[in-house]
């Protein structure tokens, strides 16, 4: 068996802001270059994206608030990124109902998917980066092949019975969560779809790091944490306001805590077992739009108010190397 | 007087029209657009250009030059060495503007009428060009060549009256007496003047016809067509232009002129025109044309016209040279009419005599009415193959048909076999390979069965013979005969099948039902039901008849179901329109979960589980194996329902579709009874935490009863030995039920438990007791552990245990992730605000797992001591 390793630091939050990337981006969203995927060495949050209103896409560092590239190329406003493990590939979905491939390093688009019949709320890469996975208001969830030419999707999972406001990706499964009030998770090992009612709209779902607990955010102003087996509830946690946006939900990297976007300003987070309150970080004004937690770090992405901000935990030395 | 003059001139005026509007002080006239800078644009919106329109010429190009407004661009260089094959030849249409090419140009692309099908009128224009091209061409006529060269395009009924003797130019009809065949008159000779009256003109050709010998006979006139053409021009009546042919011979202002002659006629006799000026020296003179130098007459310079050339009077003209046409006077024609019918008999026989009277017109038979019933298909006698089982049927079927009057045995000559035939023409048989298992036979056994054959037949030719004097046409054998001889051919092949949905009688209904009774007793083997079911007014014609009918009905049918299913293949798709696709499971009804949510009880509750397919290629995609390789089905499974059916919209749990469901529980429950021990222990020592969950209440209800007597210490002690596997089980379910109600612990009794045992894990980590219990788990452990380990890095040295704990149970099948939150059940407290069904997740959280180990080894301790005790 294993050997006892030394016990692991108390993990610690974000709380304090070291770095505002001012992009300028009605809504920006910013998504870490490698969203929630496993780590590979080369391909660590070392970078950023962030999409909005003004139909492009950049791509940061945040550690050092540069900005690197901008792609431009989509008709409307750019609603949801995601990078691809390797770092190479970036797919984006917007309100022109299209999916985008694009290619970092040329900043041009190598393909788009066209299918969706509405916005698309949210796109995701798989592992290897072969297949976007994207969820629409069309209540479409397609599977999109990057390798093939092939403009049809794989897949369209129809299931759902309103819109898709969020899908997350694992090794082996598609997570979606749907305006409908469920949760449905298509295990493609087992071949099975597990719908999980909750009633209220979805607007944001992820998994745990290790992949066994979803989480779920609702616009009844309550975060659920689900076990991804049987659908039991697990934990529950509210305090914060969501009764109208699309807010996003996120677990921090050692799946301690669960962190969630609220409409009063402040990200909260809540401690995952016992359901308390942690901490209440307030970030601006208005709604907090977005959130991205690093994969690995305790470094968090908050977008308000057409900025994206970088907070770190309190230990944090701003000069030191962000990784 | 000036001024009353004026007035009165004023009065006298008439205005006609609008006056113009008075100018206005200062304005200035319009003035039209000047004749410079008029333009004119074609249909692209370009601007034509009129180089030289009025003197002939044309535009083309970019101002009449090659290329655009840009310039000239030459065609780039290819090198003709590669592409030799291709090289184009430009052809006249290269060079031409799109407009020539549209339906007016000059070489129209479009589908046009070619000369077969273009109506008369664009004939003579091309006529008429032809003849001038022939005029004017240097060796004049070479176009009435190029005619007679041409392919000829005759009809057949030209063919015919050539082949007859009939030479164009002449009438149709038997030739006729002293009336000299007189197409035209020649144009050499001149008229002037008026017509001739007819007196003079028949006196005329009398004169000509003195010098005719009285025996020779005249083709009839030719019938002149009528000339239709319509006046489509503002010429005066008979005015004809520039008529070249005319004019360049001068004869046209000689002639009289025949104002109701088109110019059809004109060109039929064009020929002889020319040939009858063959002296006459060649230029073009006439209207709007001088005389060319060259000429030598002059005379004849301005067409000269003068009123001879007009008929003054409106006249008959005479009658019987045929240029009536359909406008002919009454008279006229019915004086012909009757003359003309035996006219055309040519020589009479000698022997015959012309008939005074014509034969009565044929009369014609309206065919006959068909009966209402009729159908048009021709019925066809089923044919049998001659075999084996064939041979009876055949027999019975002939016989039913009464063909066989004839002998028997005497069979027709196409059904007879090679060896018959040799037989009958007394032929030796060839040597050859032996033919016959008979031939190995001794010679004895032979006779044996030859004798026995011979009876047999004997006997079958008796029994035919009967039948036969019996039989005639139209009255078929005794029904019981039949019926039995059928019966034993059908009745055991109708007895498997079932002729339910055959019914050859449809459209009778009675008859249908009659067949229906008789095919029933037929299967069952009665032999005199066929009376009872036959219509007893009938007549005993129409019984055998309908008898026949029934038995043929029948055998098809079966021959049907057997030959023509060979044939036909099951359709691919249904084409049912009534039918829809929906997805076979659906997710149930929200309103038992809307009551799940409120009271927090996710799980079972809220969970719909479904088959879903995933799409191959995504499998790829994921590096997953195809769970379900051998389904093209991509989704959800869909079943076909009624397209209007209210069951489409109400999201009903049915029984037949949540088969998956079922299965599920079934495993889960196969799980909970393979391993109750594992949630008892913690169960147990976890019981005031516990929450239950609806569900398993419900499911397990029943098990109330046992609840009070298992006390929980028993249960503890006897996990281990995995005697009394449900005992603990079903006291959890009594806690459950107890406790259904209680509220959630103080969180200081979490932390009670929890905050302890930090140091004490490490020793008796190694002596878990789960793994003794379930040793075949090594590999998936390890795998898992790997799995664990990927996915958190912080795990501690309790880790491993923890997951070994975890899949120990899910080793058996793949769905693991059904299997293991059973296994997980024995693991750790409830989780604060609701944990359902004393299950509990190992992966909630790192802490928690830690916490969940601590908690196991403190109890393990308590064991131990216990144990030890």
């Amino acid at each position: 068996m294993a050997f006892p390793r030394p016990r692991p630091a108390r993990p610690e939050l974000p709380r304090q802001r070291v770095q505002t990337l001012q992009c300028g981006q009605g809504a920006g969203v910013p998504v870490w270059g490698v969203p929630g995927h496993v780590p590979s060495p080369a391909a660590d949050g070392n970078y950023c994206l962030t999409c909005g209103s003004d139909k492009t896409l950049k791509l940061w560092n945040p550690h050092k608030g540069t900005a690197l590239r901008t792609y431009q190329g989509h008709g409307y406003e750019v609603l949801d990124a995601a990078g691809s493990s390797d770092n190479s590939q970036i797919c984006s979905g917007g309100a022109d109902k299209s999916v985008a491939l694009w290619d970092v390093t040329t900043g041009q688009v190598v393909r788009k998917y066209r299918g969706h019949a509405g916005k698309v709320n949210c796109v995701q890469f798989n592992e290897e980066g072969t297949v976007i996975v994207s969820g629409s208001i069309d209540s479409t969830v397609r599977c999109w092949d990057c390798r093939s030419r092939r403009p049809d999707p794989i897949q369209v999972l129809d299931e759902a019975k309103d819109g898709i406001s969020s899908v997350k990706l694992s090794a082996y499964e598609i997570l979606t969560g749907s305006v409908d009030g469920r949760v449905r998770r298509y295990d493609l090992r087992t071949g099975q779809l597990c719908s999980d009612y909750i009633g209220s709209p979805i607007t944001s779902v992820c998994f745990s790091k290790d992949g066994q607990c979803v989480l779920a955010a609702s616009l009844d102003s309550t975060l659920r944490l689900l076990d991804k087996d049987t659908g039991e509830l697990l934990g529950e946690y509210t305090g914060h306001r969501s009764t109208t946006y699309r807010l996003d939900c996120v677990l921090n990297e050692h799946d301690t805590h669960v962190g969630c976007a609220s409409e009063d300003g402040h990200v909260y987070f809540w401690d995952l077992v016992e359901g308390s309150l942690a901490l209440s970080l307030p970030v601006g004004q208005g709604v907090v739009q977005s959130l991205a937690f690093h994969p690995r770090l305790p470094c968090l992405l908050v977008a308000t108010q057409g900025q994206v901000t970088l907070w770190r935990e309190d230990t944090f030395q701003p000069e030191g190397d962000p990784d | 007087a000036a001024a009353g003059s004026s007035d009165s001139e004023e009065e006298d005026l008439a205005s006609y029209g609008s006056a113009l509007q008075p100018l206005q002080e200062g304005e200035r006239i319009k003035k039209s657009v000047p004749l410079q800078e008029q333009t004119v644009k074609d249909a692209k919106g370009r601007y034509q250009r009129f180089h030289g329109a009025f003197t002939g010429g044309f535009s083309a190009g970019y101002f009449n030059t090659v290329g655009t407004k840009e310039g000239w661009t030459p065609s780039a260089f290819v090198s003709s060495r590669q592409k030799r094959a291709d090289r184009t030849f430009l052809g006249p249409e290269d060079f031409m503007d799109e407009e020539d090419l549209s339906e007016f140009g000059i070489a129209p692309k479009d589908i046009t009428t070619t000369e077969d099908f273009a109506s008369k009128a664009k004939d003579r224009i091309k006529e008429k060009a032809r003849q001038i091209a022939g005029v004017v061409a240097p060796i004049p006529g070479t176009s009435v060549f190029d005619d007679l060269i041409g392919p000829s395009k005759t009809t057949v009924g030209f063919e015919l009256l050539r082949k007859m003797g009939w030479k164009e130019g002449q009438g149709i009809g038997p030739r006729v007496k002293r009336k000299p065949c007189r197409q035209k008159p020649d144009p050499s000779v001149k008229i002037y003047g008026c017509a001739l009256p007819p007196g003079l003109s028949v006196g005329s050709e009398d004169e000509e016809d003195d010098y005719q010998p009285e025996n020779v006979t005249f083709a009839p006139k030719d019938v002149m067509p009528v000339d239709l053409t319509p006046k489509d021009n503002v010429h005066g009546l008979g005015y004809k232009g520039l008529d070249p042919s005319q004019a360049l011979f001068g004869i046209s202002g000689r002639e009289h002129l025949n104002l109701f002659t088109g110019g059809s006629e004109e060109t039929s006799n064009l020929l002889g025109d020319l040939r009858h000026s063959k002296g006459r020296q060649l230029g073009i003179t006439g209207q709007a044309f001088g005389v060319g130098a060259l000429e030598e007459e002059d005379d004849d310079i301005y067409a000269t016209d003068t009123l001879l050339k007009y008929d003054t009077v409106l006249k008959d003209e005479e009658p019987g040279d045929g240029l009536y046409g359909w406008t002919a006077p009454k008279q006229y024609k019915s004086k012909k009419r009757p003359e003309r019918d035996f006219k055309y008999i040519g020589k009479i026989l000698d022997g015959f005599s012309l008939a005074s009277k014509s034969s009565a017109p044929i009369k014609i038979y309206p065919p006959p009415s068909l009966p209402r019933n009729y159908r048009p298909v021709h019925y066809f006698r089923p044919v049998i193959i001659a075999g084996n089982e064939n041979c009876h049927l055949q027999k019975a079927l002939e016989e039913l048909t009464g063909r066989l009057e004839s002998d028997p045995t005497q069979q027709r000559r196409h059904a007879l076999n090679a060896a018959q035939r040799r037989e009958q023409l007394g032929e030796t048989e060839l040597k050859g390979p032996v033919p016959s298992i008979l031939e190995y036979l001794s010679e004895k056994d032979r006779g044996r069965l030859k004798e026995i054959k011979q009876a047999s037949e004997q006997e079958m030719k008796a029994k035919i013979v009967s039948q036969q004097s019996r039989n005639s046409r139209f009255q078929p054998a005794s029904p019981e005969d039949a019926a039995h001889k059928w019966q034993m051919l059908l009745g055991g092949q109708l007895a498997n099948s079932g002729s339910s949905d055959f019914k050859p009688f449809a459209k009778n209904p009675e008859k249908q039902k009659r067949y229906e009774n008789f095919v029933k007793s037929l299967k069952q083997g009665e032999k005199d039901t066929l009376e009872r079911f036959l219509e007893p007014n009938m007549t005993e014609w129409e019984r055998g008849r309908e008898q026949e009918e029934f038995f043929r009905a029948a055998m098809f049918y079966r021959s049907s179901s057997s030959m023509l299913s060979s044939r036909f293949t099951r359709a691919k798709y249904e084409d049912d329109v009534d039918k829809v696709e929906v997805p076979r499971d659906q997710e149930n009804d929200i309103d038992d979960k809307e009551t799940a949510v409120k009271m927090k009880m996710f799980g079972k509750l809220t969970r719909d589980k479904f088959e879903w397919h995933p799409d191959k290629l995504l499998c790829k995609r994921f590096n997953v194996r195809d769970p379900y390789p051998d389904s093209s089905i991509v989704g959800l499974p869909k079943v076909k329902r009624d397209k209007y059916s209210v069951f489409n919209f109400l999201t009903m749990p049915e029984p037949t579709t949540s088969v998956t469901r079922a299965t599920n529980e079934k495993i889960q429950e196969s799980n909970s009874l393979n391993k109750p021990k594992k949630p008892s222990r913690w169960d147990v020592s976890d019981k005031e935490e516990k929450k239950d969950s609806i569900s398993e209440f419900i499911s397990l209800a029943r098990l109330k009863a046992d609840v009070q007597q298992q006390p929980s210490v028993p249960a503890t002690k006897e996990c281990g030995t995995g005697t009394s596997e449900i005992l603990p089980t079903l006291v959890t379910n009594d806690d459950k039920n107890l406790e259904e109600e209680s509220r959630r612990p103080p969180m200081d009794l979490f932390k009670a438990i929890f905050v302890s045992s930090s140091d004490e894990k490490s020793s008796s980590s190694e002596e878990e007791s789960d793994e003794e219990q379930q040793p075949t788990t090594s590999e998936r452990e390890s795998e898992t552990a790997k799995q664990a380990h990927v996915l958190d890095s912080s795990s501690s040295n309790v880790q491993g245990k923890c997951v070994t704990a975890t899949t120990d149970s899910g080793i058996s099948s793949l769905p693991t992730s059904k299997q293991e939150p059973d296994a997980t059940e024995e693991f750790g407290p409830k989780l604060p605000p609701a944990f359902s069904s004393g299950r509990f997740s190992k992966h909630l959280d790192r802490k928690e797992k830690h916490r969940k180990i601590r908690e196991r080894h403190k109890t393990k301790k308590e064991r131990k001591h216990k144990k030890e005790k």
